[in-house]
């Protein structure tokens, strides 16, 4: 199997990723989106490691998951504490820092 | 040449006393106006010391000089501060001195009244400094500082009492037009350095001989401009009139001793300039007979006797300034006249000052008249410095203003016999108005407001014209007799010593014409102000009402330079607002815009920053991507 058709689903799952995040109000879809993003950018590291044939690639994608994993903690903390605070997980009801 | 130690004392000791005063401000009211006049008094007596020093020595050692520090060393510039004492300077050291000291010791009396008179008298000694340095600088720049010395001190003299918006006015018209005249000085120090490449009064007049015309006449037009400006001469008169705004000592000590006389000074120190450059001389006559013309005839109609008398002092000033024109022995001559002026003028305005301390500062002489009666001395006085003005022998003004008109006369050709008839005219004009001051003031019927209380003046006050009276009537005399002033500025003015004794006319027969003219004048006057109406009459002739409105000078000035002077400067303020400050503004304004509408850019939406980093990122790869092919 051609190396390059995971390069191509790394770009097509970041694609889905970013439209995902443009065009969804729901933060916790936002959120997985991103992770979405990350995975791709995870999954393009491993194949360019594997192509290039050293593990920088995958030494970094453990790094991304490690930000990630943090990412994660502190994203669903924030997101949890704006529902509570605004009952509501919508991305555009928390645009305060306008005015 | 003698080196001294002693000159810079007559600018120290002035000057040290004007700051004193002026630093130790109130504290300074009790004795403040002795001690100024002391130390004019002081430098008045140094004066005599140095000039009999000076007679014991001989030929060139009778000038001496003091270097006090270098000054300007800038590469091939090179300028010290020094002083020069010869045979020209000692002449005004001693009028300046002399006659300063004389009004300090009036004006104790005739500014006892006034609660600033410490300040008045701080100004008067900053005065006496600021001309000894202008009469004692050995170079063109030293005699620059004295020069802006003495526009600053004119200025602060005229505008004394400046809580009157008029007077402060006067004092900023006489600075003005001053500053005009700087600017020819300036000029000309300027050419003279890019021409010599020094400016000493001994480089300039050695590098003057080999210079190209062009040049010298350059500097000569300059100069010229520059002893309008201080003498009041045409076309910058205009400041004079107003000048008499400042009390009455001032305006003797601008118009006797000081200030008017610095012109004069200038032109005669730069003899060799002018000898060497026949059109600059011309203009030089030119302008002093225009002068001389005009302000008798700006005398004659005026009824403040103070700007009568103002505008006898720019006459006579005209006849310096002609008589310097005339080469080699004129500058004798002028400098003759410079000095009897000097006591004259100074004892006539002295005389209307104590006239005016009389009438509650009444200065309109339509209501003066038989003054003679209750003011003897101030009377006595200045008829004497009256008969001086007008020449009458023996008498100070008969020696050295038919010296002038016969000068005139010989000078040569259709210009000699039309300067001749010119100064013959002026003096005939003189003694007219002359006459009606006279008239006017001391003799006729009572015209004095009911108020006026005419009473003799302090002893304080008539004293010094007593003195000064007795300089008008010997100073003539005395400096002519064997020819003394021209033999003893002969080293300065006259180096080769061209005289030329071919008369056009014989000097009594000059004499007689100059008598005959002042008693025409005379006659006129004491015939036509028999009767004299309080309120000035407006039927008059055309010429009367235009030398009332100083001929129309400051009309003039405020016509073609004033008005079009405005204009220029509200177009200069409009360009200003409008282009200069319009491209700032416009730079903000662009800034300002463009920033409120990026600011629409920061909604706060998550979503769109999100999508406004996609597109950056796209558009960067996008950039890059185009590059990399």
């Amino acid at each position: 199997m051609d190396i390059s058709n995971y390069i191509y689903l790394s770009a097509i799952l970041f694609t889905i990723g970013a439209i995902g995040v443009v065009v969804r109000r729901n933060a916790i879809v936002v959120f997985m989106c991103i992770e979405l993003m990350l995975n791709a950018a995870n999954l393009a590291f491993v194949t360019f490691s594997r192509i290039h044939g050293n593990l920088a690639g995958q030494v970094t994608s453990f790094f991304t998951m490690v930000v990630a994993a943090c990412e994660v903690v502190v994203g669903l903390a924030i997101i949890v504490a704006i529902y509570r605070s605004r009952r509501s997980a919508s991305v555009d009801d928390a645009s305060l820092l306008k005015r | 040449m003698t080196i001294s130690t002693n000159l810079v004392y007559f600018i120290a000791l002035p000057l040290f006393s004007s700051g004193l005063l002026l630093l130790l401000g109130r504290k300074a009211d009790k004795w403040g106006h002795i001690f100024a006049t002391l130390v004019s008094a002081s430098v008045f007596i140094i004066g005599v010391i140095e000039f009999f020093a000076m007679q014991s020595r001989e030929g060139e050692a009778r000038a001496a000089t003091q270097k006090l520090f270098e000054w300007i060393s800038v590469g091939s510039f090179q300028v010290d501060a020094g002083l020069l004492l010869d045979q020209l300077s000692i002449c005004f050291v001693l009028l300046i001195s002399g006659v300063g000291t004389l009004i300090h010791i009036y004006s104790i009396a005739y500014m006892s009244h006034d609660r600033d008179r410490r300040r008045f008298f701080a100004y008067l000694n900053l005065f006496i400094a600021a001309m000894l340095l202008l009469v004692l600088g050995d170079s063109y720049l030293n005699l620059y500082v004295g020069w802006e010395g003495v526009g600053l001190a004119s200025y602060l003299l005229i505008g004394f009492w400046n809580e009157k918006p008029a007077y402060a006015a006067a004092a900023k018209k006489a600075f003005v037009a001053n500053r005009v005249g700087d600017v020819g000085l300036s000029l000309a120090i300027m050419i003279a350095f890019t021409q010599f490449g020094t400016v000493t009064f001994a480089g300039v007049k050695e590098g003057a001989s080999g210079a190209s015309a062009g040049a010298l006449t350059a500097i000569g037009a300059m100069l010229l401009l520059a002893a309008a400006g201080k003498s009041a001469q045409f076309p910058l008169q205009s400041w004079l009139g107003d000048a008499m705004a400042g009390p009455t000592p001032v305006s003797a000590l601008i118009h006797a001793a000081t200030m008017v006389t610095a012109g004069v000074y200038l032109i005669t120190r730069s003899n060799f300039i002018f000898d060497a450059s026949p059109t600059a001389q011309l203009m030089v006559v030119i302008v002093g007979a225009i002068t001389l013309l005009f302000g008798a005839l700006i005398g004659t109609a005026k009824d403040d006797i103070k700007k009568a008398l103002a505008a006898s002092t720019m006459s006579q000033i005209g006849y310096m300034i002609l008589a310097t024109g005339l080469g080699p022995i004129g500058y004798a001559f002028a400098i003759m006249h410079l000095i009897t002026h000097g006591f004259f003028k100074a004892g006539l305005f002295l005389g209307a000052g104590s006239v005016m301390h009389g009438m509650n500062d009444e200065v309109n002489m339509r209501r003066y008249g038989a003054l003679r009666k209750v003011m003897p001395i101030t009377a006595a006085t200045f008829g004497l410095g009256y008969l001086a003005i007008l020449g009458v022998p023996p008498f100070a003004g008969f020696y050295s203003k038919d010296k002038i008109i016969e000068t005139a006369f010989d000078s040569g050709g259709i210009q000699g016999i039309l300067l001749g008839i010119i100064t013959l005219l002026g003096a005939g004009i003189t003694a007219f108005y002359m006459t009606r001051v006279m008239v006017l003031t001391f003799t006729g019927t009572k015209r004095w407001d009911e108020k006026a209380r005419p009473h003799e003046s302090p002893f304080l006050m008539w004293a010094p014209m007593a003195a000064l009276a007795v300089g008008s009537v010997a100073s003539g005399f005395l400096l002519n007799s064997g020819s003394a002033l021209v033999n003893w500025l002969q080293p300065v003015v006259n180096e080769n010593q061209e005289y030329h004794s071919e008369h056009l006319l014989p000097p009594i027969v000059v004499s007689i014409m100059a008598l005959t003219v002042v008693a025409i004048g005379v006659a006129i006057a004491v015939i036509k102000y028999r009767t004299v109406p309080v309120v000035a009459p407006e039927n008059v002739l055309g010429i009367t009402k235009a030398a009332r409105k100083d001929l129309y000078q400051d009309s003039f000035n405020e016509a073609i330079f004033m008005r079009p002077g405005q204009k220029l400067t509200a177009g200069l303020v409009n360009t200003d607002y409008k282009v200069v400050d319009g491209l700032v503004r416009l730079v903000g304004w662009v800034v300002q815009i463009s920033a409120s509408n990026l600011r629409n850019i920061q909604n706060g939406y998550v979503r769109s920053y999100a999508l406004i980093m996609v597109l950056g990122v796209i558009a960067l790869i996008a950039a890059v991507w185009m590059v990399t092919l």
